[in-house]
């Protein structure tokens, strides 16, 4: 059995809870400060820095026996990456709009 | 890509958990495990539609996007993004204290995240009911008013636009509401059945995949609150 | 042959899974996936010859120049009634959810699919969707087109559109679920030492397929809630008057629904791969590149959805990626088309009726695939869009393409189904009406719609006449010949004879146990030790007029 490896200590998961909302905090600062073109950029990069986090530790893909969950995780952001640039490859040429 | 065989074999009378078509008990929990993974990325590709209109018409009406924006409450935004955050702990340790076999904990740390769900629910219908009262729900009573920028200057916001902003709003935050609702749903009863001692250190699947369910529904509030609460603030 | 499978002995073994009990409940609430698929046998038949009525209806409507069968407004609802029907309710589900069902299992020496109970909820689920949907149809019907376009379907048609979009919401899931289960089987229920290169192509095939299913449907489910939300609270999500675009609803709907026309003629190429080995007694030509054409299928099929929209306005430089990505999905497909053809070469072909309908097959999806070609060019479609050019096109690889599949692969697995051979001569005969009469209907519209004769239309201009009436006498061609199969399938499942574990001398693990096989599909796990296809170990069958 493989219960083992998906063990992760109490203390460290208490401690990742801390840090995202630490990363919370942050986020709802920054969209505060004048950054320009890059207020989203700094919010999607926070937020996907969050998701990350939990994907790797919370849901134990970090050390899992196998690299199939991390396939199927890479492939399910990677398909909708495609249904958000080809649609905006459309938008974003429009000569008419 | 590799993946579990079915060496040694396991019986019924050893694990009653064992359905008859795996050979053991390691078979049928990576089984399960990769179905809920696949599951999950159903499920962002069935956001991934909303977020797809989002993007597109944020780039097509960013003013009027930001001005509506605006209307939102960060601080209940806030909120709920950490009352989602501390949940997921809550789940990781509800899934450490199955693997240890301890089953008080375990129903506590269940309840307590049935408990947190439904602070989450509660709080959207609070912003709900203020969006009623505000007329920022889309259809024939919905009115905006003008925002103003720093120098008193009024935006010209067209309220059409705006009225589009809301109608993803409440798709986004209805659909992600429906997915806690079943989410609570679906701890509860994993409340009830651990209490009654249905699971083990042998057996703790439906705990680890509803677990799974619980972190993607956070991940894309995760997204949700800086896309909703958070355009153009600092003007 | 190094096996452990013991060969199969009906006699000492009474018990298969069509034995195994015999009341409706038995059958309603089983979890085995051969009755499962059984199930779906019944249901999606009921479905085609229900889409087929209205392929009639149009036809019909469409021998006279005249609209004297029915109004315009009634015509719309036959055409859309007629693409539902079959895209959502037979195109779809057919090969994955009777074939696939029945045999993704066997194929991989399993005694289930991984979830069984949830094989049985998307069976329940496709059963209550096509409920909906018939009740759509008893209440007037919609009359949107299978497309359901915004605005149209959102503001302006005074049909049940919203209902209909439950109905596909809720196929769209049964479909969903069965794609999952078909994953999670081949990841974790392969037979010891079937590794990924031994696997059957047939498997390479519905993997594919599934990827397409999980990764493609939960998109047109979610925009059918978007349709539905904004028809009943009027919201401007595609309404350009309040902001939004109905482009996005194409985008959106054509995302998943250019993949889905893979959904459509992936399982069907698994089934030519099967059919092609066997007929010729010979291991496949270049297994690995088939095997991974089917995945190239599934991902590419994913980049070029907007070549449905050439002509909406979307953006020319958009236009121009779209339409360079189109001819890069054909290469995988040619690859297959090359590949069988290899195989052939220097095989003993025999020419049973399975094989027929591989031959039938590669011929007309050549043609469906490379009218596609024309159509991925913008010029030819800026000419063709809209025209029975397109409708012709389209048909080629649907009907000419996944129908031929299913039926070869019907006849080929039916003795395995069943446990009794279909007669021989009879099914000769159907497959020659089923290609006679399919290129007969839909070979004119090819010239129809070059000459200019628009889709959706109930009438025309009277020199379109001569043409019509063609397509309509080769489609009552084609229906004689998908009844036939019909009455000789029924009539074998009593007076047949007895088929034995193997009749075809195929390799494959479905062929090692018995015919119908047991419960559980195998006595004991099989070990595999042998490649895919190993024809060269495996003696030739050379009865019934098979020539060498
Ligand atoms: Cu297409």
């Amino acid at each position: 059995m493989s219960e083992h490896e998906h063990v992760t200590s109490r203390a460290f998961s208490i401690a990742l809870g801390i840090g995202l909302l630490v990363l919370t905090a942050i986020t709802v600062k920054a969209a505060f400060i004048n950054l320009g073109a890059f207020n989203p950029v700094v919010a999607l990069l926070i937020a996907t820095v969050k998701a990350t986090l939990v994907v790797l530790f919370f849901m134990h893909v970090k050390g899992a026996s196998e690299k199939l969950t991390s396939v199927v995780v890479i492939s399910g952001f990677f398909f909708l990456a495609i249904l958000l640039s080809l649609s905006l490859a459309d938008y974003l040429t429009r000569s008419w709009r | 890509m590799s993946d579990s065989h079915a060496t040694a074999v396991d019986t019924a009378e050893s694990h009653p958990q064992l359905r008859h078509h795996f050979a053991n008990m390691e078979q049928q929990k990576n089984t399960a495990s990769l179905g809920m993974w696949l599951f999950l990325v159903t499920e962002i590709m069935f956001f991934g539609g909303l977020f797809c209109a989002y993007l597109i018409y944020r780039l097509m009406h960013f003013n009027a996007f930001a001005a509506a924006s605006q209307q939102l409450d960060i601080k209940w935004g806030a909120f709920n993004t950490a009352v989602l955050l501390v949940s997921s702990v809550t789940v990781v340790l509800a899934v450490r204290a199955a693997q240890d076999g301890n089953r008080k904990q375990l129903v506590g740390y269940l309840v307590i995240t049935v408990l947190l769900g439904l602070t989450f629910l509660g709080v959207k219908a609070i912003e709900y009911k203020e969006k009623f009262e505000k007329h920022h729900v889309p259809g024939p009573t919905f009115a905006f008013t003008n925002t103003f920028d720093d120098n008193g200057k009024q935006i010209p916001v067209n309220p059409k636009e705006a009225e589009l902003f809301f109608s993803l709003y409440f798709a986004m935050t209805g659909m992600h509401a429906l997915h806690m609702i079943i989410g609570c749903g679906l701890f509860s009863v994993l409340a009830v059945l651990a209490w009654k001692g249905h699971y083990s250190p042998g057996y703790y699947t439906p705990i680890e995949n509803a677990g799974l369910y619980w972190h993607l529904v956070d991940i894309i509030w995760i997204y949700l609150f800086p896309l909703l609460y958070l355009i153009s603030r600092h003007s | 042959m190094a096996t452990t499978v013991i060969p199969a002995q009906p006699i000492s073994r009474p018990t298969n899974y069509l034995t195994n009990g015999f009341t409706l409940k038995s059958w309603l609430l089983t979890t085995d996936h051969k009755r499962i698929a059984i199930l779906y046998l019944i249901s999606v038949t009921l479905f085609f010859f229900l889409g087929g009525f209205f392929a009639m209806l149009i036809r019909l409507e469409l021998l006279t120049p005249q609209g004297d069968l029915m109004h315009a407004d009634s015509y719309n609802k036959v055409f859309t009634a007629h693409g539902m029907i079959m895209v959502f309710f037979f195109l779809i589900p057919v090969v994955p959810a009777i074939l696939g069902n029945f045999l993704v299992p066997l194929m991989i020496g399993a005694k289930d699919l991984a979830f069984p109970r949830i094989n049985l909820l998307s069976w329940y689920l496709y059963i209550v969707a096509g409920g909906i949907m018939i009740h759509v149809l008893l209440n007037g019907g919609v009359d949107t087109g299978w497309t359901l376009y915004s605005p149209f379907s959102t503001q302006f048609s005074n049909t049940n559109v919203i209902e209909a979009g439950i109905a596909i919401f809720i196929v769209g899931f049964s479909s969903i679920f069965t794609g999952l289960n078909f994953i999670v089987t081949v990841h974790r229920m392969r037979a010891p030492g079937l590794t990924w290169s031994r696997l059957p192509l047939f498997i390479w095939a519905q993997y594919a397929t599934s990827l397409i299913m999980i990764l493609g449907t939960p998109v047109i489910a979610i925009t059918t809630v978007m349709l539905a939300v904004e028809r009943l609270f009027h919201l401007g999500i595609f309404d350009p008057k309040l902001g939004g675009d109905p482009l996005l609803f194409q985008h959106l709907f054509w995302f998943y629904s250019h993949p889905a026309v893979y959904i459509m003629i992936l399982p069907s190429m698994g089934v030519i791969s099967e059919l092609i080995t066997c007929f010729s007694h010979k291991r496949v030509f270049g297994y690995k590149i088939v095997a991974l054409s089917s995945i190239a299928i599934a991902v590419i099929g994913f980049l070029v959805w907007a070549h449905h929209m050439f002509v909406t306005g979307i953006s020319l430089y958009a236009a121009l990626i779209f339409s360079f990505i189109t001819f890069f999905v054909g290469v995988p497909s040619a690859i297959k088309v090359f590949n069988w053809t290899a195989t052939l070469y220097r095989g003993s072909i025999s020419f049973a009726t399975p094989m027929l309908y591989a031959f039938g097959f590669i011929g007309l999806f050549t043609i469906g695939g490379l009218t596609g070609l024309f159509l991925a060019s913008l010029g030819v479609d800026v000419h063709v869009t809209d025209t029975y050019f397109v409708v012709s096109h389209f048909h080629y690889v649907m009907v000419g393409g996944v129908v031929m599949g299913y039926l070869g692969g019907m006849h080929f697995w039916w003795p395995k189904i069943s446990g009794r051979m279909y007669p021989e001569g009879w099914a000769k005969l159907s497959a020659l009406f089923v290609f006679v009469g399919f290129n007969l209907t839909f070979f004119p519209q090819f010239v129809l719609g070059y000459v200019g004769m628009p889709r959706r239309y109930w009438q025309y201009p009277p020199e379109f006449q001569v043409l019509n009436v063609l397509s309509t006498a080769g489609a009552s061609v084609l229906a004689v010949g998908y009844l036939l199969p019909m009455v000789y399938f029924a009539w074998s499942l009593r007076y047949g004879p007895i088929a034995g574990p193997n009749p075809w001398n195929a390799a494959g693990l479905e062929w090692k146990t018995a015919s119908p096989p047991p419960t559980f599909n195998f006595d004991e796990t099989p070990v595999v030790t042998w490649e895919a296809y190993n024809y060269d170990e495996i003696e030739p069958k050379l009865e019934d007029g098979g020539i060498r």
